[in-house]
């Protein structure tokens, strides 16, 4: 058994953690956190050359062609950086749609485009509030012609194109949902900032009208093609949780080295140590399901549906505890902007609805190990 | 990344499920399928027989104790090839609960610290399960702060008279030899006056009288000391050097890496698939099936927490810190479980009988049990102290007894 990355990719590791640490400090974070600019732009100039951006893109299409266990590992290390760019809605979202629906001529103009950190791209899923479902698909396609309204869309402000789920049918089935990919530059689109609980990620609404879009896979294909891209997009965002878990649990950690009360450091108290020694315990079980997120992702596995939901609620979980707790530890200081806790917190709670909530999740999971258990 | 064994562990693992298929006793196989959640229930055997018969032919075959050298009973298996042992053995690996103790803490404790002659004596009998051991460490006051024990040894010419008390001794009542952890020296303070011993748990003087638990039943025991001779040839390490001792029993207790501890997942799974609600299966039903899923991923997350370890293992690397955590999730886990379980039944689920609704009580029966779980081999709050002081790195608490003489220092309770 060799349940671990290989030292190649923990060497991209450390790489991609030592070009954060010097190019993403929570210094530079708070330049996106602030509104001072709507994402970093010089570090997302710098992921790409450093190959980060295309890192799972084939090198026909531009990337470095090494694969998905190596972007989980660059994943982690974005979420340890609280980095303040459109990573997840790119390369975790647009770039996985691509890569299992596009034809070879979407792949050509958006892939390398992808790679190099020229085009952003996103996934226009919801309407509102509610899960992943194909009932919540109300935005209408008629002759690749899009009418309607996405809200929340990740990064949609700073995007280049979106694929969009829309509706093509109106049978009840999953079949009436079509996606579409969409120049976000071109005529019919609207885009519109809003306000969100972690600034350093931008949520945008997109209104279509009379928007021309091209087909992004078989029509009808549509949710199907939307169910493997959340898989997979949930492992990509539990790595992500599970560096932003680690990195609040040591700032928990450090913070309870460092500070003195009653005459002593407050990590001597065991009411504080128990905090963070379950911080530990949860994301240990967020990293090892994660594991086996990645395993199954980069073997595309039949596993893959269970092992992702499985990561998904732990990871969610595991980044919510260790976010809060790590507040906790740092006391009042912890509840001001200047310390960087808020932040974590910020992104784990986004992170925790960003596609689609813990208790849907939780129902998936439940409904893949029946699948499982049945077959 | 792959699940797949080196083609050294693949032919290991292929002579082990040979010799497994070829000598396992294969009549009480669907018995000990179905005992789960720790029990095993043997309608027409008792384990400690059969165990011993198992263990004599696993011995004869080779595959007792298997990573321990050969000299002392052993195969000189490395630790993954112990981890593929055990998942070859599956679940006729049951049936060496009587051994465990003797197993993972007597003996890698008389290997390191006794002479030659007692290894070449007592070792190849306990991997042979000829000899049972049991491990008399904790004390009614000396639990988690066992290094606070009471029990005395005071040296009478070549040899150590005890006195004291020894609780929570499990298989005490069966076993032949036990590892003694006792008070050399109360003048000094607490960790230093300690020393480590073995003794025949026949000896004259020595009381086993078990305990009536919280939930009825009787596991452990009580051990009374009466002026117990035992010689000085029995101790194990240097007198007074007894607190280091034990940290190597207890070492060898956390390694001890495989055995898949019981969450009450599957069982939890298996029940609310069946069990219809007012409005149909309670696995159709969004809170159960909320509970359930944050469930099912903790104890996936405990599987897969012990394939990194196999892993590592696997490599010749040293496991890392994360396998510390796994008592304490499944601990909790099956008390919450049981509660909810519970919870589902309504008003039967205050049942422990053998009744349709509450599935033969085995919800009632692990609730009643789960404590246990939560205290035995080191308390939640302890295991909680562990990974914050030597994983994360925090200070120890401040001991106020810490430089106090044994005998200075305040007690009271149990």
């Amino acid at each position: 058994m060799n349940f671990d990355f290989s030292d190649d990719q923990k060497q991209l590791r450390d790489q991609a953690r030592k070009f954060l640490a010097e190019k993403c400090s929570p210094k530079a974070v708070r330049v996106v956190l602030d509104g001072k600019a709507p994402y970093d732009k010089e570090l997302w100039k710098g992921l790409a050359e450093m190959g980060f951006l295309g890192v799972a893109i084939p090198e026909e299409f531009g990337g470095a062609g090494a694969g998905h266990l190596e972007l989980c590992v660059i994943a982690e290390e974005m979420g340890r950086a609280n980095a303040p760019v459109p990573f997840s809605s790119t390369v975790y979202l647009a770039a996985e749609a691509l890569l299992i629906a596009g034809s070879d001529a979407q792949k050509k103009k958006w892939l390398p485009a992808i790679a190099s950190g020229e085009a952003i791209g996103t996934l226009a899923l919801f309407e509102g509030k509610g899960n992943p479902a194909p009932k919540n698909v109300k935005l209408s396609a008629a002759n690749g012609v899009l009418n309607g309204v996405k809200k929340p869309v990740p990064d949609a402000a700073i995007a280049d194109f979106a694929v969009v789920a829309a509706r093509t049918g109106s049978s009840g089935r999953d079949g009436d949902i079509s996606l579409f990919l969409v120049d976000l530059k071109g005529a019919g689109v609207a885009v519109k900032s809003l306000t969100n609980l972690d600034p350093t990620r931008g949520q945008a609404e997109i209104t279509f009208s009379d928007c021309k879009a091209e087909p992004l896979g078989a029509a009808g294909e549509g949710w199907s093609i939307l169910t493997q891209i959340l898989d997979r997009a949930a492992v990509l965002c539990a790595f992500e949780q599970v560096g932003g878990s680690d990195r609040a649990l040591e700032m928990g950690r450090d913070y309870a080295l460092d500070r003195i009360a009653f005459g002593r450091q407050i990590g001597s108290f065991q009411a504080v140590k128990h905090m963070l020694a379950d911080m530990y315990v949860s994301a240990t079980l967020a990293r090892s399901n994660s594991y086996y997120g990645a395993w199954a992702l980069s073997t595309n596995a039949a596993e893959l549906p269970e092992a992702a939901a499985a990561a998904r609620i732990s990871a969610t979980q595991a980044f919510q505890h260790c976010a809060k707790n790590n507040i906790q530890v740092h006391g009042g200081m912890g509840f001001t902007w200047e310390f960087d806790c808020h932040m974590y917190y910020r992104r784990a709670n986004a992170m925790a609805l960003g596609l689609g909530s813990l208790s849907y999740w939780e129902d998936q999971l439940i409904d893949r190990m029946r699948k499982k258990n049945a077959a | 990344m792959n699940f797949d064994d080196t083609p050294q562990e693949a032919a290991f693992r292929a002579t082990a499920r040979k010799w497994v298929e070829a000598n396992a006793p294969k009549e009480l196989h669907a018995e000990l399928s179905k005992s789960s959640l720790g029990r095993i229930r043997l309608a027409h055997h008792d384990i400690v027989d059969v165990g011993k018969a198992w263990q004599k032919r696993k011995f004869e075959g080779n595959w007792a104790c298997l990573h321990w050298p050969k000299e002392y009973g052993g195969r000189g298996a490395t630790p993954i090839e112990k981890v593929i042992w055990q998942q070859e053995e599956g679940v006729y690996g049951k049936l060496t609960q009587p051994f465990q103790i003797g197993e993972g803490m007597c003996g890698p404790t008389v290997m390191a610290f006794g002479s030659e002659d007692a290894k070449r004596r007592y070792l190849p009998k306990l991997a042979s399960g000829e000899e049972i051991w049991c491990q008399l460490f904790s004390e009614p006051s000396a639990g988690s702060d066992v290094a606070g024990l009471r029990t005395r040894a005071e040296k009478k010419g070549d040899d150590w008279v005890v006195n004291g008390q020894k609780i929570w001794t499990s298989g005490a009542h069966y076993s032949d030899y036990g590892l003694l952890i006792a008070r050399t020296d109360p003048n000094v303070p607490k960790h230093k006056g300690l020393t480590m011993f073995f003794l025949d748990m026949k000896s004259p003087g020595v009381e086993v009288r078990p305990i009536k638990q919280a939930n009825g039943m009787q596991e452990f025991n009580e051990v009374y000391f009466t002026d117990v001779v035992i010689p000085d040839s029995q101790r194990l390490g240097a007198v007074g050097e007894g607190w280091s001792v034990s940290l190597t029993t207890l070492m060898n207790e956390r390694m001890s890496i495989g055995s898949r501890l019981a969450t009450g997942v599957p069982e939890m799974f298996e029940f609310c698939s069946n069990l219809m609600l007012e409005d149909g299966l309670a696995i159709d039903d969004p809170a159960v099936r909320s509970k359930l899923a944050s469930w099912a991923a903790k104890s996936n997350g405990l599987k897969f927490t012990s394939y990194r370890t196999i892993s590592a293992l696997s490599k010749g690397e040293r496991p890392g810190p994360e396998n510390s955590i796994g008592k304490l999730v499944s601990g909790m886990m099956l008390q919450d479980i049981a509660t909810y379980a519970m919870d589902l039944q309504g008003a039967a689920g205050v049942l422990t009988g053998n009744d349709e609704e509450t599935v033969q009580g085995q919800f009632q029966q692990m609730l009643l049990s789960s404590p246990s779980m939560r205290i035995a081999g080191g308390t939640d709050e302890i295991l909680r102290n562990i990974i914050a002081e030597r994983v994360l790195g925090l200070p120890g608490d401040i001991r106020v007894d810490k430089d106090v003489p044994y005998n200075k220092i305040p007690t009271k309770g149990r």
